[in-house]
């Protein structure tokens, strides 16, 4: 019984660690060493002026396993284009094109 | 009477006979007719016909295709859009306006190349890019730009 407590802790601070541990390696590649490629948006660095709904080949690079549009904040997108891809996405989800859920 | 641009695609159930395209085909040119409009090409060859649905939708796991791009008014693709609701056999449709689409990227396309010679002209150098000119090794360097690993995606 008197095992009980910590080893019920146990794992909650070993949790909170592996946090810590997660933080560190963000921050040690954020420092120095990797270099983060600036991110572009697609759209403007390939000029392309219509985001086409059927264009799926286009769609399916911002629409992960998951199913869901890959946020701005991941893709590098600009927020004009960002809204487009949202509209030309929801259209081609309408036609079966792309998932709206995956599994 | 207002001449606009649309864009239709209906998917029929995979297993459609070619009689049933045909015929659904002639149902929409017929409306189209009647109202005065036309229609300006009809695809169902590949990309589009028979291909896999992103879901399954009825039990099915693919559909068959059909673009119809139809020049006419708004009241007649209303009545296409009324009529395809009420059709059995299709899966799914989708109209959609493209000319107000296409004189967007039309004016970017042309304001991006104006305001490009504009500089190049205040460069010195001639409007337009000459053959051989520019950066090229770093374009084809730069396609893998996009490419997400999922690792980063979970973040």
């Amino acid at each position: 019984m008197a095992f009980g407590g910590p080893k019920r802790g146990g794992p909650g601070g070993a949790r909170g660690k592996a946090g810590d541990k997660d933080k560190d390696k963000d921050k040690q590649r954020r420092g120095g060493g990797f270099f983060r490629r600036r991110k572009v948006c697609k759209f403007c660095a390939d000029k392309i002026d219509d985001i086409n709904y059927k264009d799926v080949k286009l769609l399916s690079g911002f629409v992960p396993e998951r199913g869901k549009v890959l946020p701005r904040r991941i893709s590098g997108t600009c927020a004009k284009h960002q809204r487009g891809l949202r509209v030309a996405i929801v259209r081609a989800r309408q036609l079966a094109l792309l998932p709206y859920a995956a599994d | 009477m207002s001449k606009r641009s649309y864009e239709l695609i209906y998917v029929l159930k995979p297993d459609a006979p070619e009689t049933e395209v045909a015929d659904m085909h002639k149902q929409v040119a017929d409306i189209v007719e009647r109202l005065g409009g036309t229609i300006d090409k009809s695809e169902n060859a590949a990309p589009w016909g028979r291909r896999k649905l992103a879901y399954e939708i009825g039990h099915h796991k693919e559909g068959f295709y059909v673009l119809e791009q139809i020049t006419g008014s708004g009241e007649l693709m209303k009545e296409i859009d009324r009529r395809l609701k009420v059709t059995e056999g299709l899966l799914r449709h989708l109209i959609v306006r493209v000319d107000e689409a296409s004189i967007k990227a039309d004016r970017a396309r042309t304001k991006r190349l104006d305001e490009s010679r504009r500089r190049r002209v205040a460069r010195g150098l001639p409007p337009d890019r000459q053959p051989g000119e520019g950066p090229q090794g770093e374009d084809s360097d730069d396609s893998g730009d996009m490419m997400f690993d999922s690792s980063e995606a979970e973040v």
